[in-house]
């Protein structure tokens, strides 16, 4: 295969700049593994090695400062017949370092080629991540304060299966290249190269010296045993692919005749572990097998299972517009929790408005019809007492009745749990 | 007749899936999670791709990613997460990559209330992102915009190569809502104009006649080049001043100048000076606002508007030819307002203005069209 290098573009680095020599290298991988440009993506970042998607002849996906893994993520998710390869400086690992440990967890068969020159070249020889305290740089004294990051044991740490530390000046840097890029997996290399343009004015770093340095880290190439697996997007389509489909959203045909017309808002005041969500959704289905509108708007503590819970429902044979309720037609009033939470609503209320309370709660003095609805005495378990309520509404044929309530636990629920419902429906006295 | 009972959320997540999305991208925040997991029941048995990123950059990269290899994408998030995204919204602009991006809003500033809802993205969603280019923003008032607007915005983005934000608000996004799916009026689905022309593909190059540049997908037999450097037809960073214009202007006028195609809105006009105008959640109280003052022989004019960016100027000073009074109701402390105000500068312009996780009620509308 011929070279994919651009001709038109020739790299532009600082003379003695090693980001040339990971160009030729890459270039001699390609061309070993009989690559066309089509088959490849260049994706890159910001920095000097954020200039490698213009010296190929290949796809290419120039992006922002340390985000090229996810560019990367998102393009080989949608073809994963193509060989993506990422270069990013040690800066774009800094910067990006999330996306590193993501990309090294995930095990997307990306490959990633950091051009390591302990320092920030394109904006003035700033400290990043990998920097030696020992070293000057653009930072004044505040690299001396920090620990470089050792990326390929972070790499091993994090899951990636393909770890390659070494030189850019190493004879077989293109056969190492190549290795990474056959390798079903995310592979990374961390490879270590000089900045003439700035770290290598104030440092003293020769291939040399990268050499001997490297020798001071444990070796690290190729495949990491304990992190071999599944490569991501093969593993995700064996698992999706078993996947049965969603169907269409869940239809309820009008069935019944409502036994009111107009707008209607019920308000359940529970809390959390009383299943007055559920409740409320049930109550808007049974609406729905009468052919009524219904909206739900739910309030609960972030904190899911302790706190108020509150379902507002409006039903109406005309269209819902406004789905606040600022005097219900009905509240239950289940627990003190939701109560407090809605103390204002309490005067809104006049004669025409039906509280049903529990025994062991206050309300807020009110005009309104109050009832007792003594579910304990029935003995009817707290988390039941919402759907309990609908039955309540159900007997008294307000708003809905058993019929249409029936319809909807039939669709809500299956199996036991439909059976048990419609069990507690029958239970409830009034 | 059958009704189904969704939330804005699921309805955004089927309008997606009807307008050909397979791929989402997203980091759960509450209230926008539930588009997150509709898609991940929907996309994966559709060989589509749903992934739950390390964070919001990167659920926004992933999408432009899938976008540039040719698929139709959506992330969703809330305004923490529209933060997060702008850089990337950035790029999305300057590099014409189709993208969806539901803003589920929550009550700000900062992580605010998650549970309480606000419409405090709106002036965000146009100008949070560095260049200050045009981008379009729908403003679903129900269930029903949810689904729809959401296959309007894949149609804008596919067509305009842009970011398409849907400003929905939690306050819509999780009620639930009955919904007449099979009587749902859907718009045709609009694909991306695909280069044809054989070899010499330029991935930025624009025709005559074009204000879009047609797609190719990384991947293609042709080379494709994306880049978020300021660049040329060629896709390789330039400096000419020429051709940095020509773009610039190009991106700002394929939204400005065709915003009159998709100036989506409800209004009704009535015999009276006064207007509601007005959009998101707020609408539905708005309407029911003018439902009773007709009954009590006050009638007021209303205008909904579910296109926000580009402000549909030429819409807006058309359907108040005939008003004296325009009263803005948003569900912040005053932002579209501005808007008016600067479109419509010889009319009185009222405000009414909410911020404290409660809806506007129609009798606070129609106490203030009262009082003034
Ligand atoms: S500044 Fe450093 S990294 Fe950049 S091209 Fe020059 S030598 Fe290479």
């Amino acid at each position: 295969m011929s070279s994919l290098l651009n001709k038109s573009r020739p790299p532009v680095f600082c003379p003695g700049c090693s980001h040339e020599r990971v160009t030729k290298a890459l270039d001699k991988a390609f061309q070993d593994m009989g690559l066309s440009g089509n088959q490849i993506v260049m994706v890159s970042d910001i920095g000097c090695s954020g200039l490698f998607d213009t010296f190929f002849h290949t796809h290419a996906f120039h992006g922002l400062h340390g985000r090229a893994l996810t560019y990367a993520a998102g393009i080989k998710m949608a073809r994963p017949e193509l060989n993506v390869v990422v270069t990013m400086g040690d800066g774009g690992q800094g910067i990006g370092g999330a996306h590193f440990l993501a990309a090294c967890r995930r095990n997307l068969n990306l490959t990633l080629l950091i051009l390591n020159n302990f320092n920030f070249g394109m904006t003035g020889g700033q400290f990043s991540a990998t920097t030696p305290p020992e070293a000057q740089v653009g930072s004044g004294f505040l690299n001396q304060l920090e620990k470089p990051l050792d990326i390929c044991n972070t790499a091993r740490s994090a899951g990636s299966p393909f770890v390659t530390r070494c030189s850019s000046y190493e004879k077989d840097l293109d056969s190492k290249i190549r290795n990474a890029i056959e390798y079903n997996g995310f592979s990374i290399m961390d490879m270590w190269g000089v900045c003439p343009g700035r770290y290598t004015r104030r440092n003293k770093l020769t291939p040399k010296v990268i050499e001997q340095e490297l020798g001071n880290f444990p070796q690290m190439e190729g495949e990491v045993k304990e992190n071999k697996r599944m490569e991501y997007s093969e593993h995700y389509r064996e698992i999706a692919e078993g996947l049965e489909p969603l169907t269409e959203p869940v239809k309820m045909e009008k069935q019944f005749e409502p036994p009111e017309i107009g707008r209607k808002g019920v308000m359940i005041l529970g809390n959390a572990g009383q299943r007055i969500i559920t409740a409320g959704e049930i109550l808007c289905m049974a609406g729905l097998s009468a052919g009524l509108n219904a909206t739900q708007k739910n309030e609960y503590n972030i904190t899911v299972l302790r706190g108020p819970s509150i379902s507002d429902l409006v039903l109406s044979s005309e269209e819902i517009g406004y789905t606040g309720i600022t005097r219900p037609d009905v509240v239950f009033a289940l627990s003190s929790e939701g109560i407090e939470r809605r103390q204002g609503m309490f005067k809104n209320l006049d004669e025409t408005s039906l509280v049903f309370k529990v025994p062991d709660v206050e309300i807020p003095s009110c005009t309104a019809d109050v009832r007792m609805m003594d579910l304990k005495g029935q003995r009817i378990k707290s988390l039941d007492w919402a759907l309990a309520s609908l039955a309540v509404l159900a007997k008294n044929e307000r708003i809905i009745n058993i019929a249409m309530l029936k319809a909807a636990v039939e669709k809500r629920f299956k199996g036991k749990i439909q059976e048990s419902a419609l069990d507690l429906i029958d239970r409830v006295k009034i | 007749m059958a009704l189904s009972f969704l939330e804005g959320n699921e309805a955004v997540a089927w309008g997606a899936v009807a307008s050909g999305c397979r791929f989402f991208a997203g980091y759960p925040i509450t209230p926008a999670t539930t588009v997150y997991n509709t898609m991940l029941k929907l996309l994966p048995p559709e060989g589509g791709i749903c992934m739950q990123c390390e964070d919001e950059i990167a659920s926004i990269g992933c999408c432009l990613g899938a976008s540039m290899a040719g698929m139709k994408v959506m992330t969703a998030t809330s305004g923490p997460g529209i933060s997060l995204y702008s850089e990337n919204i950035s790029l999305a602009i300057g590099s014409e990559i189709p993208i969806v991006i539901i803003d589920v809003q929550r009550l700000a500033p900062s992580t605010g209330s998650a549970t309480r809802g606000a419409d405090g993205d709106v002036q965000f969603l146009r100008w949070g992102s560095s260049g200050g280019l045009p981008v379009i923003v729908l403003a679903p008032a129900d269930v029903r915009d949810c689904f729809t607007l959401t296959m309007d915005a894949f149609n804008l983005a596919e067509e305009f190569r842009c970011p398409v934000f849907v400003a929905s608000n939690k306050e819509i996004a999780m009620t639930r809502e009955s919904l007449d799916l099979d009587h749902i009026e859907k718009p045709e689905v609009i694909d991306r104009a695909v280069y044809s022309s054989g070899d010499g593909f330029l991935p930025f190059k624009v025709y005559k006649d074009q204000v879009v540049p047609d797609f190719l997908p990384i991947g293609d037999k042709s080379l494709v080049r994306q880049t978020s450097s300021t660049h040329g037809p060629d896709g390789y960073i330039t400096t000419s001043p020429d051709v940095i214009s020509a773009s610039q202007t190009r991106l700002m006028n394929k939204l400005n100048s065709t915003v009159n195609r998709y100036s989506f809105h409800e209004t009704s006009i009535e015999d009276s000076d006064t207007m509601i105008l007005t959009y998101g959640v707020t609408a539905r109280a708005a309407r029911e606002a003018g439902e009773t003052m007709k009954k009590e022989g006050k009638p007021v004019s209303l205008m909904v508007l579910k296109t926000l960016w580009p402000v549909p100027e030429e819409l807006i000073k058309e359907k108040t030819k005939n008003t004296e009074r325009v009263l803005v109701v948003e569900m912040n402390m005053g932002q579209y307002v501005n808007e008016i105000k600067r479109i419509l500068p010889d009319k009185r312009i009222g405000f009414l203005g909410q911020m404290d996780g409660r809806l506007i009620t129609p009798q606070r509308i129609m106490e203030e069209i009262k009082n003034v």
